[in-house]
Formats: structure tokens, C-alpha cells, sequence
């Protein structure tokens, strides 16, 4: 287990190295960071000692490797648009993104699994067919468009929810969460719907399809020659082999919800670490557009980890792996 | 009262061009513990039979007339959740390949235990003892530290053996053995066969086994049925059979098999090809390849009667009754 | 009672009786769905002729003409602004129309690029193997572990970030050909090399390496037809996601500029006008672009069910 773990982190580093060195080259071969700064009038020795100071004369290696070492210290540099450290401005940002994010993943797997679950045994019924034009609906409608309808009908027309903003945050040490008030219960409900509805049906057809794909197994087959009840069958013996594969993909599509918070903060005016980027990429700000990458490589790698260690969990033929990996016990 | 009559059963596949019958007025019986083989070329119908009688045709299979009656009771009418405890109980099915046939994410005391509580009351500890027992019947060593392991720990043949222990730990009174060594070596194959004997001898379970492998049925079965397009062309104690085939085909399937007591010079073949489901001939579905055809085989089918020894569906034996 | 079935003749007739249009013809969500979907590409490629007004025409623009509602919603609505009237007095039908036939263009052609590129790398990581493979594979994964809408935004950003403003307006649309299309290959990719895999086997590949054909000949002409099932269903699934990135990143503010609007720039457009009452300008294009993305979607759905040999 210990080697499986070691054995992931180790192939992880590539990625890390890899995507900081995108998000290196973007500094190095993208904008001026020195005119930007120091704006239109400097003299050349004013240029030379922002040089020297941002390490600019040093061969390209080493400044890979102390853009590295900064990054791996959480200093990104400054932002070119708002002149404060990156490093606070995505502090500020990511508890409004990290909530946001998590509240829209419990809601698309909550509702989305028994969805699935659900029209995988019933395919014919009414209600089944009727999950399954909503799923469809629910795929095709871009992330943006899904805001503004919620809009539209909860805050224009019916003016039950509000449609900017966080409401009231309380604050703990670094934190802030909106978790504890009423308007920032409130605030929550229509982006968190929003940014869950597309991978909710997503989880919910690769869920039913799984399950059909199961039902038609032999072990299945064998389990109803056995007389097993339909009980067993579906919840024991389907649903263990439908969510072994939809483990991997739900676990990956958990980190599309990184991409598309980036639509539902904007439309939403949700002050996250994605309106920020968006902010940022529209007047190439190069730090942050680097930091951020580099922040979603590290969330990337972090949940492919706990994907695989979940699949290692759930499936016995992975252990095996490990028994060829150390030689036994 | 036979343990199992099927009559007249027929099934079909409903396809846009119009339904395909898979099964035509198939009828046999099997009686208390014994051991029927059904034997045939693939798509012969073999496996459809044995799958209408425990009640598991794929959709859009369906039986299309007839009965299956089981201790003359009818059992091919009853809704589904009448059939599930006969299912294990009564009537147990072997599948090809264990592999596929076990859940992999299961143990396999798991599988079977639940099988054992699903059909007989006993508690946790009973099950499992229960469940080692069988295990050891089958001759799965270490059957204690094993009952926990997975299918995928287990080779080929010690997987089949659990299929068997499967099939059989809810005790019931016929089992359905589908072509249940086709999928092992040829070594693995004699002890599988061997083991499924003995312990049907010993439980008094009355076994269907459906094979293409003529040698296996002259080992294992008592009588033996031989399928042709969905229909039985002859059927009869095993030794009458294979010693002396009244049917045509029959004959043409004994006479391909090489042998080592008799020195040939050629293995005789069957010219042609069993017909695909939509191009069924008519009369009897044997007629364009068999060597004794005449004009009545191609008017009008051949239902089983008394042929020496044994029943075929031809028109050279007397009383061969025309379907009406 | 022979049980032989009659065939008709003829391969238009042959070809209506397989199995492949038949399950079409029995679909009817899926014939439905091509007529929608064929509706909106002829209103899209005839633009110039269908849309009542050239909303690219400043000249013809009048702001007396301003958020004009659509027939039977507002009393001042015109039949000649069957739709209404954005904030500058441009036709939202005519928007629409235009700004749909570029949604369909930019979606089409970066799936293309993405096609173009996936294939060649899949093919030849599958057929060449070894350390390319490996190279090839660990790149489309590595990427493949990234939303794509979010690789589309970095490479936009980046590549909007290294040419002079100037030249953003006209270049838009390149941009975010290759922006999408960089985005969504390795799907391609890893399909084609999973095919090319198993084909590469076959003996028809090893009779044809015997006989002495090249490796390019033997990709393209023996191996490509064969794997291109498995890719036209995923194609013509990431069309639909092709076109939502597009909109989505229009939205953003990131894609094409007003000037050359597809429907998300015009949605992006109507969005401000959504609390004062004009929800026309961003709803009507809203509808366009989901109806346009579910038809190829649920045609995208049929053609995979149609096309797995399993299901049959």
C-alpha cells in the first residue's frame, strides 16, 4: 500500500514539473515584465535594477528553477492588474471557490448516483424516461446559460434568491465561510445548483449506462440462475460493479467543477479564485494566470491520488499489484 | 412422472423481418437423477433449451407454445417473482466460463453464502460452514482459508469448481450444466466432468448437460438428445445412440468423430452447413444435406418416433407422424 | 413453410433496409432531431439570404429601433423585429442567425483540428508503439486530467496575451479554432490508438507489412477505416461540447468580440439587459443554442447506440 502511494507520487512529479514549466515559460516569453511595472518613462538604470531585482539576467534554468522554489513557498509574485501579492489575492478568493465547489459536488453526486441508479433498473418506466430527457436537457445546456435561466425565474420573477455576491460571511482565522448566515445559505443555492447541474447529469448517465452494461453480465445472469432476489442483485451485486469505474470518472469529473466554477462565479459575480482568472486573462496578468495554473496542477494530482487510492479500496484485483510490486508480505 | 417434462416447447425471436424460431416443439423428459446430454453444432438450440426452462431467455426471446413442467407442475407460466425460488432451489445452472460467471468483486464464500441464505434458512455461521463444506466437496484445498479469497486468486479449473459448488450448495433436484468444460483445458476437463458425476450420483441431482463434445456424453450420460435447427432429431439411451444411430445426422456426427480402436481413411464429413435461423428448410430441416433424402422430406416435418432403440425425427422409420 | 425471407434489390433499397438507417427510422427523437438540427445549419448557412437585416451594417442601424420586444410580447413590437431589438437597435434574429452560423463554424472547425491531430497521434502511437507511445499517451493523459474548458481559456489567454491587441478582433476566431481544438485531441487520440491497437494485430496489417507496403500506407489506407467507427460517435459528441466551449468562452468575454458575435457573445451581450426587463436579447439566442447543442446530442446518443455492435 505504501509503494502504491510512493509509486503515484513519483509519477505525479512529471506532471507538477511539466505544468510549472508552462507556467514559467508564460512569465519568460509573454509580456515585458519590466515595462509593465515600471510603466513608459524609466531610466535604463532603473530597467537594469528591476532586472537584477526579479532575477531577469540569470540563464533560463535557474529562473525556472527559483520560479519553482517560490512556488513550492506559495510566493507567486504580484499581480500586474490589482499590485498585491497573488499569494493573498488567491487566499482571499478560494475559501468562496472551495465551498462553492464542494457544495455543488455533494449536490451532483447526492442526487445524481440514485438518479442513475434508478433508470439503470427501470429503463422503461415514466419517471425514468422523464430523468432521462432531464439528464439530456441538463448535458446540452451550457453552465452559463443554466445561471441565467435560474435567474431569470428565481431572482427576476420570483425574487426568492439573490443573484450576486456571497450574502454575509463569518470569518475563522483565514477562513471565511458562508456557510454559518442565512443570506449566505441563501446566496449558495443558485450557484451551487448551477455549477453541480452539469456534472450531476454526467454522473447520472455514466451511472445508468454503467448499470445496464452490468445487468447484462454473465455474473449477473448467474446470480439470477441462482434465485438470488432481485434486491440482491441489483443493490449487491450490480451497483458494487457499476461504481467501481464511475469511482475514476466521477472523481475526475469532480475537478471539472474547478473549470466550470470559472462560468458560475462570472455569472453569478461569486468573488472566487475563477472570476479572478477570468479577470486576469482579460488583461494578460501573467502571475496569476501562472499561479493559477500551477494551484490546479497540485488539485489535479491531489484528486487522482485519493481517486486511485479509492479504486485500490474498492477493487481486490488491484491488491494483487501490489503483492508483485513488494514480493509478499 | 418424469422430474422434468418439456413439450412441444417453442421458441422465438421476434425480429423486424419477421420472428426467428430458435426452438421447434421440442420434447424430452428427464427423470430423478438422471443425466440427459444434449448434444449438437453451435446454434443447434442447445443452450436456448436449457435457458427457456429455468426461465432466463434474453429479451426479445420469447416462448412462443408448449410446457415445461417440473414434478408436473408448469413452471414456464409463472411470473417472476414465483420462478426466483425455484431457481437455485429446484433447478441450478453451470455456465461456460467461470470467469466471467463469477463476480470478481466478491468473495467467494460471499457468493456463496448468500446463495445458501437466500434459499435455505441458516444462520450466519451456519451458511459458512455450510459454505466450506461444499467448498471442500469440490475439492478446493484449504477450503477454510480459501472460502475468503476471489475469483481471480483461483485458476481455471478450481474456478469451475466453485461454479459447481455454486450451483449445487442450495441442493436442488435438476441442474442445468451448459457446456461447463468448454472453457478449460483439455486436462482440466476429465476431473471437472468426473467431479460433476460423483456428486450428482451422490445428491441424486438430475443433470441436462449441454455439449458439443460427443466423448463427454458417452461417458456421462445416460440418455442422450441430438439437436438440429431447434429441433431434437434423436434421442435415446446413450449406448443405442452412439453404437447405432438411427438418424441421419446422427449417424453423420458418430461417424466424424476420429476413434482409436478403428483405422479410417478418411473422417466422413457432413457436407453443407447447419441452416442460419432465417433459412430454415422446409419439412425436415435436415433434407438438403442428408444422404438419404427422398420427397417426403422436403413436404412435411418429422416428429420423433420409434427407431430400434431409440426415437429419431425421420421419415424412414414407420409412424413418423406429419405435423398437422 | 420455407421460412426464407425476401430481400428487395438495389443499394439505395439495400442501404434504407439496414440496420443502421432502420434503427434510424424507428427513432423518432433521432429523425426529429436531424430535422431540428438540419433546420438550424440551412438557417445558418443561408444567413445572408434568410435574415431580415444585416446587424453588422452600422449604417442601417437605428437607436429609435432600441429594445423593440418580440411580436405578441410588448405593444410597440414590429414584424420586421419579429424577435426585438438589442441595445443598439440590431435585429435578435438576424443576430441569431449570424451569430449561429459562426457557433457552428468555430465548433466545426476546431473539432476538425482536434480530429486532424488526434487521429495522427493516435495512429501513430498505436501503430509505431514504444517510447513514442508512451511520450504521446502520457501527454494526451496529462492533459486529459484538466477540464478542457479550462485548457481552452489558458491557451486563449496565453496566445491573446502574446499578439498585439490589435490584431485580437480579426484573429478571434483562429484563436479559438485552436484553443478548442488543442483542448479536446487527446480523446481523439486516445480512441484512434486504442483501435489502431487492436488492428495492428490483425492479420491483414501483417499480410500487408509482408507484402512490403510502407507504414504511412498501411496507417491510412488499411488501418484509418477501420477505427473510424468508435470516432465519428465521439466526434460528433464533442461537436456539441465544442460548440458550448466556443459559447462559453464568448461569455467569459474571452472569445469572439461583438463585432463578429456568435451566440454566446450575443447572450453575453443580453445578459446585462436581464434585470431591467429586456430578457429577449439574451433568451433568444439562449434557446437557439441549446436546442442546436441537444439535437446534436441526441443525434450524437443515437448514432453510438446504433453504431455498438452489442446492442444490436
Amino acid at each position: 500500500m505504501v509503494a502504491f502511494i510512493l509509486s503515484r507520487l513519483l509519477q505525479a512529479i512529471p506532471v507538477l514539473l511539466v505544468v510549472g514549466f508552462i507556467a514559467y515559460a508564460m512569465f519568460a516569453f509573454v509580456g515585458d515584465p519590466v515595462t509593465i511595472m515600471l510603466g513608459q518613462d524609466f531610466t535604463e538604470a532603473q530597467r537594469l535594477q528591476l532586472v537584477h531585482q526579479l532575477g531577469l539576467d540569470q540563464p533560463f534554468y535557474l529562473q525556472y528553477a527559483r520560479f519553482m522554489w517560490a512556488a513550492a513557498h506559495g510566493e507567486f509574485g504580484i499581480s500586474y492588474r490589482l499590485a498585491r501579492p497573488v499569494s493573498d489575492l488567491i487566499l482571499e478568493r478560494l475559501p468562496a471557490t472551495a465551498e462553492l465547489a464542494l457544495t455543488a459536488a455533494a449536490l451532483a453526486l447526492a442526487i445524481g448516483v440514485p438518479m442513475g441508479v434508478y433508470t439503470g433498473i427501470r429503463s422503461n418506466g415514466l419517471l425514468a424516461r422523464a430523468f432521462m430527457i432531464f439528464s439530456l436537457v441538463g448535458v446540452s445546456l451550457p453552465t452559463f446559460l443554466i445561471g441565467i435561466l435560474l435567474i431569470l425565474v428565481f431572482s427576476v420573477a420570483l425574487g426568492w434568491l439573490p443573484s450576486f455576491g456571497r450574502g454575509d460571511v463569518v470569518h475563522f482565522s483565514h477562513w471565511s465561510s458562508g456557510f454559518f448566515t442565512i443570506s449566505g445559505l441563501r446566496s449558495l443555492v443558485l450557484p451551487a445548483i448551477t455549477l453541480g447541474m452539469f456534472q450531476m447529469t454526467l454522473i447520472m448517465r455514466l451511472v445508468r449506462s454503467e448499470m445496464l452494461e452490468v445487468l447484462r453480465s454473465d455474473y449477473v445472469k448467474f446470480a439470477r440462475a441462482r434465485g438470488l432476489t432481485e434486491r440482491a442483485i441489483n443493490f449487491g451485486h450490480a451497483l458494487k460493479n457499476t461504481l467501481v469505474p464511475v469511482i475514476t470518472i466521477v472523481g475526475l469529473q469532480i475537478g471539472g467543477l474547478l473549470g466550470f466554477s470559472i462560468v458560475t462565479e462570472t455569472v453569478f459575480q461569486w468573488p472566487g479564485m475563477g472570476l479572478l482568472l477570468v479577470q486576469s486573462i482579460g488583461v494578460a496578468d501573467i502571475p496569476v494566470m501562472s499561479a493559477y495554473l500551477l494551484l490546479i496542477a497540485l488539485v489535479f494530482v491531489i484528486i487522482n491520488l485519493i481517486v486511485d487510492l479509492l479504486y485500490y479500496a474498492v477493487d481486490p484485483r488491484l491488491r494483487i499489484d501490489r503483492q508483485a510490486l513488494t514480493g509478499g508480505r | 412422472m418424469a422430474l422434468l417434462e418439456v413439450e412441444r416447447l417453442s421458441v422465438e425471436f421476434p425480429t423486424r423481418r419477421g420472428a426467428l424460431r430458435a426452438l421447434e416443439e421440442v420434447s424430452f423428459t428427464i427423470e430423478a437423477g438422471e443425466v440427459l446430454g444434449v448434444v449438437g453444432e453451435s446454434g443447434a438450440g442447445k443452450s436456448v433449451t436449457g435457458a427457456a426452462i429455468i426461465g432466463l431467455l434474453e429479451p426479445p426471446g420469447r416462448i412462443a407454445g408448449g410446457e415445461v413442467r417440473l414434478a408436473g407442475a408448469r413452471i414456464d407460466d409463472l411470473p417472476r417473482e414465483r420462478m426466483r425460488p425455484i431457481r437455485g432451489r429446484q433447478i441450478g445452472a453451470i455456465f461456460q466460463d467461470p470467469l466471467t460467471t463469477l463476480n470478481p468483486l466478491y468473495s467467494v464464500g460471499r457468493q456463496l453464502v448468500e446463495t445458501i441464505e437466500t434459499h435455505l434458512r441458516l444462520s450466519d455461521r451456519d451458511a459458512r460452514a455450510r459454505a466450506i463444506r461444499w467448498l471442500e466437496e469440490v475439492g478446493i484445498p484449504a477450503a477454510r482459508q480459501r472460502i475468503d479469497g476471489y475469483p481471480h486468486e483461483f485458476s481455471g479449473g478450481m474456478r469451475q469448481r466453485v461454479v459447481i459448488a455454486l450451483a449445487l450448495c442450495a441442493e436442488p433436484r435438476l441442474v442445468i450444466a451448459d457446456e461447463p468444460t468448454t472453457a478449460l483445458d483439455v486436462s482440466i476437463q476429465a476431473q471437472i466432468i468426473g467431479l460433476l458425476k460423483r456428486l450428482t450420483r451422490e445428491h441424486n441431482t438430475a443433470v441436462m448437460l449441454v455439449t458439443h463434445d460427443m466423448g463427454v456424453i458417452a461417458e456421462t450420460a445416460d440418455r442422450v438428445a441430438v439437436m438440429y435447427a431447434g429441433r431434437i432429431v434423436e434421442i435415446g439411451p446413450v449406448r443405442a445412440v452412439v453404437k447405432q444411430p438411427a438418424h441421419p445426422y446422427t449417424e453423420g456426427l458418430m461417424g466424424s468423430i476420429p476413434s482409436l480402436a478403428h483405422r479410417v481413411e478418411r473422417l466422413r464429413q457432413i457436407d453443407g452447413a447447419m441452416p442460419r435461423l432465417d433459412a430454415i428448410p422446409a419439412g425436415c430441416a435436415f433434407n438438403p444435406r442428408c444422404p438419404r433424402v427422398f420427397a417426403r422430406c422436403r413436404e412435411a416435418r418429422p416428429e420423433l418416433a420409434a427407431a430400434g432403440e431409440t426415437r429419431a425425427a425421420c421419415w424412414l422409420y414407420e409412424g413418423a407422424r406429419p405435423d398437422g | 413453410m420455407s421460412q426464407t425471407l425476401p430481400r428487395r434489390g438495389g443499394m439505395l433499397a439495400r442501404a434504407w433496409d439496414s440496420d443502421f438507417l432502420y434503427s434510424f427510422r424507428r427513432s423518432p427523437v433521432a429523425a426529429a432531431a436531424a430535422l431540428v438540427l438540419a433546420v438550424v445549419v440551412v438557417g445558418a448557412v443561408f444567413c445572408r439570404w434568410l435574415a431580415p437585416h444585416d446587424p453588422f451594417d452600422l449604417v442601417s442601424l437605428n437607436l429609435m429601433d432600441s429594445f423593440k420586444p418580440p411580436l405578441f410580447v410588448g405593444a410597440d413590437a414590429e414584424w420586421s423585429f419579429p424577435l426585438g431589438t438589442d441595445d443598439q437597435g440590431r435585429d435578435v434574429l438576424s443576430g441569431i442567425l449570424y451569430g449561429t452560423r459562426i457557433s457552428l463554424l468555430v465548433g466545426a472547425l476546431a473539432i476538425g483540428f482536434a480530429l486532424v491531430v488526434g487521429i495522427t497521434f493516435g495512429l501513430v502511437a498505436g501503430y509505431v508503439g514504444g517510447v513514442v507511445d508512451s511520450l504521446l499517451m502520457r501527454i494526451a493523459d496529462i492533459q486529459l486530467t484538466f477540464p478542457a474548458i479550462l485548457i481552452a481559456l489558458l491557451v486563449d489567454g496565453i496566445v491573446q496575451a502574446v499578439l498585439p491587441r490589435s490584431f485580437h478582433e480579426q484573429t478571434a476566431l483562429y484563436v479559438l479554432v485552436f484553443a478548442i481544438g488543442i483542448a479536446r485531441w487527446p480523446q481523439f487520440a486516445r480512441t484512434v490508438r486504442g483501435s489502431t491497437l487492436v488492428e495492428r494485430n490483425k492479420e491483414y496489417v501483417m499480410a500487408a507489412r509482408v507484402i512490403g507496403r510502407s507504414s504511412w500506407k498501411i496507417m491510412t489506407g488499411h488501418i484509418l477505416p477501420n477505427v473510424l467507427g468508435p470516432v465519428l460517435v465521439i466526434a460528433t459528441l464533442n461537436l456539441g461540447l465544442a460548440i458550448l466551449d466556443e459559447a462559453t468562452l464568448s461569455f467569459l468575454g474571452v472569445g469572439l468580440p461583438p463585432t463578429q458575435p456568435s451566440l454566446g457573445t450575443l447572450i453575453r451581450i443580453g445578459n446585462d439587459f436581464l434585470f431591467s426587463g429586456e430578457w429577449w436579447v439574451t433568451i433568444f439566442p439562449g434557446i437557439t443554442l441549446a436546442v442546436l447543442v441537444l439535437s446534436i446530442n441526441l443525434l450524437g446518443d443515437w448514432l453510438r447506440d446504433a453504431l455498438n455492435p452489442r446492442l444490436r
